[in-house]
């Protein structure tokens, strides 16, 4: 029996001899290999969230209007002071923006959760009853804006017919001055009610069934037991839902745009935060005031949330 | 082998990455040399006819047209970001002299034309009208080629007329009278409709204002939309629409919703803009298509002056280096033949020989070629504020007309409209 004693690897071989190309950049990257994975979420980030928000930060300090590569000249905080201190459309648009957000908020909430109790237990035809009513969430926001435009038409519309034949006089929906954000916030509730009942669901099934067991037991009833234990239980879950539904409807754009158009209508009647900084920008070619409206919402945003997310830690606790 | 793994996935993400650059848009010098021309149409008549015809250019030229088609607000949109970026990825645009001409020359986003259309007699420039040509012409330099030209004209329904026993309305007051008499007679028909948005409205309004003897502003280019003339004109035209127009009148009616009350034979009389008279005559898309007529619109007090305006032209993106074969698009899209055969398929042309071909009218209804013969004549070179920032001035001057139709005092509405036009226009001039 011999045994032959070969070298065991490459390297050993090579040992002495200066290092390759290749071989320099695979130790590099080896040595830098946490920086290396998450470089492309980082740049990715940086280009398409940190670059865009510093930029309209700068753009907010500027007089930039007509054309972006036109000069401009750094003007401190004066689109600020000029947006803060507009209570012709700013401040309007504020109120809207809040109204909007708060009414259908709380409507797609309380109709979300009863929705979600009701689809809770099991029952006959529920696949089929869950697939309908998520329908509205798969639509396209433009298209839904466009198919209630053609509903609410105050003269051939099907909403106003349908009316007609209970004998109440024809409305003018979303081409009424007061109407139309309430008509606006119909639209949104039945868009977005669906997301909130499946968030809802999700916290609902995975709650456990003791709790409420043993109140039954107690003689509690449906009401107590709702309001008592369910509720309590759920808080984390229907704070995410309006966190996450509550950023969403501040920035609500499409269905408004796709049924009231630039400017939210003729009297601004649905013109919200959103709608005025698209307005500044695309009609006016005012980035410098746009960028500072962009930015207030922007921290008006951050605010909401920051506000829920506290509460959301006092309620976990 | 942990290492080979590291540089095997390093190498696939560079190569991705690399594909993925080559998959975004191409830059003008690509596209010149490889003989591609970069069009960007809005979606119109004109666009279709443009659209079967381009095989017959890629044909001729030995060019390839990539095409892209958008609705105006979003072309509109796409102009902003792409101009405003540098982009040289559109080489030629379709855009609206009126709307945004004035601002992009501004911004110097078009190319200058002065020398390449003086230069081929025989597509011939001085072919083109006076009004037009103004209008894409900035600081002496002609700076796009008008494609469509508008009058706002009255369209009327003849067998209501007919039952009613009224004449065609010469006049405003014989306008506001027939309206009155129809709107009374049949309950469920109104007897004007026009557009009611508050900016949308402005460019029809402004014929209205003309012929009342206003215009947004004076000689020496202060606001005038509080002049005795502009009052009457606002109140006017929006007590039409009160009082005569249908019920439950919305306010943010643009043309398509204006019509489309005039086409399901809803209205009596609306004023709108010539060059969307197909949408009225055309069984497919109008109940009433056999029953509408065409006058010119009726005179006020200074007369009948409508419109007469080109909507859209042609220009060519000064940021694109692949600007020679840009202009030969233009070239053959602006050709007598083209504007002849757009012209014959609805599209009021700029091109005066047009005009005079008798072949040029022939597919118009012939009071319709008739009121536009008499529009072309008396008419007004501009249906908005000549300012650069449009948008802005079309929603200021517009709010008395939604004032006006919602029956507020249009008198005070135009008041403080003057106040902020003036104040608007001062700013423009900083």
């Amino acid at each position: 029996m011999s045994v032959t004693n070969a070298p065991r690897s490459a390297p050993a071989r090579s040992a002495g001899r200066p290092p390759s190309f290749g071989g320099n950049v695979s130790a590099w990257s080896n040595r830098h290999r946490k920086w290396l994975f998450a470089a492309p979420a980082m740049i990715f980030v940086g280009i398409l969230i940190v670059f865009p928000l510093v930029w309209t930060l700068y753009l907010s300090l500027t007089d930039s209007q007509g054309s972006v590569r036109a000069a401009t000249e750094f003007i401190g905080f004066q689109n600020y002071l000029t947006v803060l201190t507009d209570t012709e459309r700013f401040w309007p648009a504020v109120g809207r923006t809040l109204t909007f957000t708060g009414v259908a908020l709380v409507c797609e909430v309380v109709l979300g959760m009863g929705i979600a109790l009701l689809l809770w237990r099991p029952f006959r035809g529920e696949k089929w009853v869950r697939v309908a009513i998520l329908l509205p969430l798969v639509a396209t926001p433009v298209a839904v804006g466009m198919m209630w435009r053609l509903i609410f038409d105050p003269n051939i519309g099907f909403a106003n017919q349908l009316l007609g034949m209970i004998g109440i006089p024809p409305q003018p929906w979303l081409s009424g001055q007061d109407t139309a954000l309430g008509t606006t916030i119909f639209m949104d509730v039945w868009q977005w009610t669906p997301m909130v009942v499946l968030i809802l669901l999700a916290g609902l099934t995975s709650l456990s069934d003791e709790p409420d067991e043993a109140a039954r037991v107690d003689g509690a009833n449906a009401f107590q037991r709702f309001f008592y234990i369910t509720l309590p239980l759920m808080m984390p879950t229907v704070i995410v839902a309006i966190l996450l539904r509550g950023i969403d409807a501040l920035k609500t754009f499409d269905i408004l745009y796709a049924t009231k158009g630039k400017g939210g209508g003729s009297f601004n009647e649905v013109e919200t935060l959103n709608v005025y900084a698209y307005g500044l920008s695309f009609d006016y070619n005012q980035y410098g005031l746009s960028s500072a409206v962009l930015i207030l919402f922007f921290m008006i945003i951050i605010g909401s949330m920051w506000l829920l997310t506290m509460r959301k830690k006092a309620v976990s606790k | 082998m942990k290492r080979r793994a590291v540089m095997k996935y390093a190498a696939v993400a560079a190569a991705l990455s690399f594909g993925l650059t080559a998959c975004s848009g191409s830059g003008s010098d690509d596209a010149k040399e490889s003989g591609v021309v970069r069009v960007t149409l809005a979606n119109h008549v004109w666009t279709e006819g443009i659209k079967a015809a381009i095989p017959e250019f890629e044909q001729s030229s030995g060019l390839k047209v990539e095409l892209t088609q958008l609705g105006e607000d979003q072309l509109s949109d796409q102009y902003n970001v792409k101009l405003n970026a540098g982009s040289d990825e559109i080489d030629v645009m379709m855009y609206r002299p009126l709307q945004e001409g004035k601002a992009f020359a501004k911004n110097g986003y078009l190319a200058d034309l002065t020398e390449k259309v003086s230069s081929d007699s025989g597509w011939d420039w001085k072919d083109y009208q006076e009004g037009p040509v103004k209008a894409t012409t900035a600081d002496g330099k002609v700076v796009g080629v008008p494609i469509i030209t508008e009058r706002e004209v009255l369209y009327y329904r003849k067998d209501l007329l007919k039952a009613a026993g009224l004449e065609v309305p010469k006049t405003m007051e014989e306008l506001e009278a027939a309206a009155k008499a129809i709107k009374e007679s049949t309950p469920d028909t109104a007897g004007f409709v026009a557009r009611t948005g508050k900016s949308t409205a402005v460019t029809q309004f402004s014929s209205f204002l003309y012929s009342f003897g206003g215009d947004f502003t004076d000689s020496s280019g202060k606001s005038a939309v509080n002049s005795d003339a502009a009052k009457q004109a606002y109140a006017y035209y929006g007590g039409l629409i009160k009082n005569y127009g249908p019920a439950n009148v919305s306010t943010d009616m643009s043309w398509p919703e204006a019509m489309a009350i005039f086409t399901q034979g809803k209205a009596a009389f609306y004023t709108e803009a010539d060059s969307l008279y197909k949408n009225a005559t055309d069984p497919a898309k109008s109940k009433v298509a056999d029953e509408v007529g065409f006058a010119p619109l009726p005179a006020g007090p200074a007369g009948s002056k409508p419109y007469n305006i080109p909507s859209w032209g042609l220009a060519v993106n000064e940021a694109s280096s692949n600007q020679d074969n840009a202009w030969k698009f233009i070239q053959w899209a602006t050709s007598k033949e083209r504007t002849l055969a757009a012209q014959k398929a609805g599209v009021p042309g700029p091109r005066a020989s047009v005009w005079a071909n008798p072949e040029g009218t022939s597919t118009y209804p012939k009071d319709l070629a008739d009121a536009i013969a008499v529009s072309a004549k008396n008419g007004v070179g501009h249906d908005r504020p000549e300012v650069v920032t449009v948008g802005k001035a079309r929603e200021i001057v517009g709010e008395p007309i939604v004032a006006s139709i919602t029956g507020a005092d249009a008198s005070a509405a135009a008041d403080s409209a003057h106040d902020a036009f003036q104040k608007f226009l001062d700013s423009e001039e900083k």
